[in-house]
């Protein structure tokens, strides 16, 4: 086995699951132990310098930390880690003194942003306080993006947006609203040093399936509508449901994602009466969180997987029902799914369709012979790591760069095009140039047995969010459903974390082989075994031989005895045990300490 | 502050026979000092029970006084136990072994409470061939009172304040083997591969088994001068057979290749797997083991592994003609005759 190299970071942030699961790298146990101390500000601050959006994403992340949780592979529930996040933006104090300064003289560069969603401001988080001008259009009459549009105020209130997108816009973004860019080439002209486009993908898929074409898509009330559609179309006030005008009282949903389970949620609010989500797959495989499936069933909405819609009925040109066929998920050996009708069909009336089966990027306004390249799927090409487009001065992010993902993944985008500008202004590769950072492990012994951290691990159940009552939930459009954790639950919560990111660190030339270590080690993580050419082998002489494929592995040099010392990452609870006994303080307990959060971003 | 050892485990912790993951063999956290090799033969005694499927219950932890003696308080929490008076183990291990053969007795001692206050108790319990498993953790000092020179302190050798041995030591092995020992040993903390199996195989010997195990003092005898720090017996160590232990219900695979091996067949029908690493082997021969280890120690070695296996020695109650059924399960019909046959007795002194 090669020696793991402790020379850098990879190996430390790899054993961070949640931190290294989020695309943008957010240190989560320094702001959940921040959390536990009622150090409410500076938890946010953590979160604000790494996300950007803590109170938003405290609320609507994807959460794709918590499925890493290494407290779901030794108990059943990951830490509530969003459910965190929103505690600190909830109890923070005023942050105004902690933002950072913006200089007045300004490096002369000036940068176009076109769009206002998550990756966009990112973008101009990063550069403001470097000095750069920022020139943002957004065709919206505020700023947000999908954020605004596309999620409902009961998920996340407008107070919130508001605040926290007001942070950016006050560091002196220069704001073009109601703007819509119709040329890039135009732009181009503009003497922009750089141009940022994060306008998502914005358009949302039609099914057009028989009856689709007698439909009217640009009613003022339409039957049909597409789900992002609509769901701007309420949040911006543009579609309201008067006495004259009734809302449609029986709706089906069509698509299985968080678009569908909003469009539900949304249309039981404004009076329907009967709300039916039909989707082709099966419930488990519905690409929707479990928790927000979870909570439209709670307010009475019905989710019928495994139905395929084949027309809409037509009658007098009313839209009166929606053919379905019933359908099994088949999988082939490589995992590919294909779905196989029963022969079974279902006529689901209704008054209403709303569409939110996918939605697709739009490049119209990007004159093909301007230099910049696409791919098969009609999205730019762009180099991986640097975001920049064909075109040197042109750079994407976020849903128009790989289209439809989720708001975190926008703001790591962010962050990385943040950096590719700055160097790129500076005539340096954005590649080439860019430096990695530098990073720190700092012991957290306090004495014999005191660490700077709750070492003590037990067995917690996962505390779950107060909601207001699912009854009051569908009366009001605008009041948020979930009540955040109250500080009890919260540090209740906050001491489930398990501190991963404070490091077992090993120390070879201290080792006296006394074994402590490994006989106290309460997860059997620690292996001394004898060197041997085949991997297998070596695992053979673990404790746990079973390895979890997806962690990795610390493997020592050799000690005096020959043998070496590998721990097995996976379960390790980091509670310290082997570093109290172990006599010569080969091993400590070390906190990473990134200096420089976005690089890591690759 | 975490002086409790977390109750969450590993989720594909192996289970043996009883359904039982090697943390139900776990006794207290130990106390002792961070490294002592007290610890890893703890470690090693629950790996063995848990890999023979011993139900806790069924054994008897006894010791005396000292490090070592409390460190059966680190294992096996469900088992029975007796920390006795210095040196007086084995009294206690008789008198209870002879109420209640049917236990497993594991008795830890060390090299003051064996070789020094218990030297006399230890003679006899080996003399008794007493069926149990008497382990001695030898760290040449007395750790509990802060490392005086003990009497299986090489002679010659500085303790940790200068302190010089001026006496002949004491081997403990060579005294189980002039003595009767049916099964003696010797290995040392820090190696688990030898040890663990000499512990089953101890386990499941009928008759006196005896191990001496080499257990460094992290605090008091780890120094350079030192012949039993771990540095010391990491350079030292030498073993004349490696031993692997093959239980009854097992299909034979052992990690010594059979072809060049020995095998020795248990009371219990498990077998002892014993590859020679050193041509003038012979685990039949007690006066020869005393020679080899004699050989060793004048070179400056350490010699390990197993010594000396008498597998269908007699044990006490063998040599004794004990009841099978254990003293404490007869009843008061069967201990007490009754007046008739009492009558008769008393008539013939008449």
């Amino acid at each position: 086995m090669k020696k793991t190299d402790t020379d850098n970071y990879q190996h430390f942030l790899n054993v961070v699951d949640c931190q290294q699961a989020c695309p943008a790298h957010t240190p989560v146990p320094e702001y959940i132990r921040l959390i536990a101390e009622k150090r409410y500000t500076e938890a946010y601050l953590v979160n604000w310098e790494s996300n950007v959006f803590p109170g938003i994403l405290g609320r609507v992340c994807d959460r794709p930390c918590e499925p890493a949780c290494r407290r779901a592979r030794v108990e059943e529930t990951p830490v509530a880690i969003c459910r965190l996040k929103r505690v600190a933006a909830d109890n923070k104090d005023d942050i105004s003194a902690f933002l950072p300064k913006i200089p007045h003289k300004k490096n002369g560069k000036r940068i176009a942003l076109i769009g206002a969603g998550p990756a966009s401001m990112t973008v101009a988080r990063d550069l403001l306080p470097l000095g750069y001008d920022v020139v943002m259009f957004e065709r919206d009459a505020k700023a947000g993006g999908m954020m605004r549009s596309q999620i409902p105020a009961f998920r996340l209130p407008e107070t919130v947006l508001d605040e926290e997108l007001n942070y950016i816009i006050n560091m002196g973004l220069e704001c073009h609203f109601g703007e819509e860019i119709t040329s890039l080439d135009k732009l181009l002209q503009a003497n922009f040093d750089a141009i940022f486009v994060g306008t998502g993908a914005p358009n949302g898929r039609w099914l057009k399936i028989p009856g689709h074409d007698q439909l009217d898509c640009n009613a003022t009330h339409p039957q049909i509508d597409t789900g992002i559609n609509w769901l701007a179309k309420v949040s911006f006030e543009h579609l309201k449901y008067e006495d004259e005008n009734p809302a449609p009282k029986r709706v089906v949903v069509l698509g299985g994602g968080n678009t569908a389970m909003d469009c539900c949620r949304t249309a039981k609010r404004l009076g329907a009466e009967e709300v039916t989500v039909l989707v082709r797959s099966s419930f488990a495989a519905m690409k929707a969180s479990p928790w927000e499936k979870e909570d439209a069933a709670a307010e009475g909405i019905t989710i019928m997987p495994n139905y395929n819609p084949l027309e809409y009925k037509i009658e007098n040109g009313q839209l009166v029902a929606v053919l379905f066929e019933q359908v099994e998920s088949v999988y082939d050996k490589a995992g590919n799914r294909s779905l196989q009708a029963t022969g079974e069909t279902l006529l689901v009336e209704c008054d209403q369709v709303l569409v939110a089966v996918g939605q697709d990027t739009a490049f119209e306004w990007i004159e093909r012979d301007i230099g910049i390249k696409f791919n098969q799927w009609g999205n730019p090409k762009v180099k991986s790591q640097s975001l920049q487009s064909s075109l040197p001065d042109v750079f994407f992010g976020g849903d128009a760069a790989f289209g439809p993902k989720n708001i975190i993944s926008a703001v790591a985008n962010g962050h990385q095009v943040a950096i590719s500008i700055d160097l790129y202004c500076q005539n340096a590769d954005p590649i080439e140039d860019r430096s990695d950072t530098s990073f720190n492990l700092v012991s957290q012994k306090m004495g014999i047995h005191e660490w700077s951290y709750q070492s003590g691990i037990d067995h917690q159940v996962r505390n779950l969010v107060p909601h207001i009552s699912w009854d009051e939930a569908v009366k009001t459009l605008s009041a948020e459903v979930e009540l955040g954790f109250d500080e009890k639950l919260a540090l209740a919560e906050a001491s489930r974390c398990l501190n991963c990111d404070v490091h077992t660190v090993f120390t070879e030339s201290t080792c006296i082989e006394c074994s402590a270590c490994e006989d106290v080690c309460p997860m059997d993580c620690i292996n001394f075994v004898e060197e041997q050419v085949d991997d297998e082998q070596m695992v053979k002489q673990f404790h746990v031989p079973e390895l979890n494929e997806e962690q990795s592995l610390l493997v020592s040099a050799p000690l005096r005895t020959g043998h070496i010392m590998v721990k097995d990452e996976d379960v390790c609870l980091h509670c310290g045990l082997c570093a109290e006994r172990c006599p010569t303080g080969a091993w400590d307990m070390k906190k990473l300490t990134i200096n420089h959060i976005n690089a890591t971003i690759k | 502050m975490s002086f409790i050892k977390s109750t969450f485990r590993h989720p594909r912790l192996p289970v043996n026979d009883l359904g039982l993951t090697y943390r139900d063999y776990e006794g207290a956290l130990s106390t002792l000092c961070a490294g002592c090799g007290h610890d890893s033969i703890t470690s090693a005694i629950i790996q063995a029970c848990h890999e023979l499927s011993i139900q806790p219950s069924e054994v008897a932890k006894l010791s005396g006084i000292g490090c070592s003696s409390k460190a059966p308080n680190y294992f096996l929490n469900k088992a029975h136990g007796f920390n006795s008076v210095h040196g007086r183990m084995p009294s206690v291990a008789t008198g209870a072994n002879l109420a209640n053969q049917d236990l497993l007795y594991l008795a830890m001692s060390g090299d003051g409470d064996s070789a020094s206050i218990g030297f006399g108790q230890f003679a006899h319990v080996v003399r008794r061939q007493l069926n149990m498993v008497y382990m001695v953790a030898n760290n040449g000092v007395y750790g509990l009172t802060k490392g005086q020179l003990a009497a299986t302190a090489d002679k010659g050798v500085k303790n940790k304040a200068g302190d010089l041995s001026l006496f002949t030591d004491i081997d403990l092995c060579v005294m189980a083997l002039q003595l009767g020992a049916s099964f003696v040993a010797r290995s040392f903390s820090g190696d688990k591969q030898q040890l663990v199996p000499l512990l089953k195989a101890a386990m499941s010997h009928k008759g006196f088994a005896f191990i001496d195990i080499v257990s460094p003092c992290v605090t008091f005898n780890n120094h350079s001068g030192s012949t039993r720090s771990y540095d010391y017996v990491h350079d030292h160590i030498t073993t004349a057979a490696v031993t692997d232990f093959v239980p009854v219900k097992k299909e034979i695979t052992s990690s010594c290749d059979s072809g060049e091996s020995e095998d020795v067949c248990l009371h219990d029908g498990s077998i002892m797997r014993i590859k020679k690493l050193q041509t003038d082997y012979d685990c039949s021969n007690a006066s020869q083991a005393i020679v080899d280890i004699e050989k060793h120690k004048k070179a400056g070695d350490i010699l390990t592994g197993l010594f000396y296996l008498e597998p269908t020695a007699s044990d006490f109650h063998e040599i004794n003609d004990t009841n099978d059924m254990p003293l404490n399960k007869l009843t008061q019909d069967s201990l007490c005759p009754g007046s008739r046959v009492l009558t008769g007795i008393n008539d013939s002194f008449r």
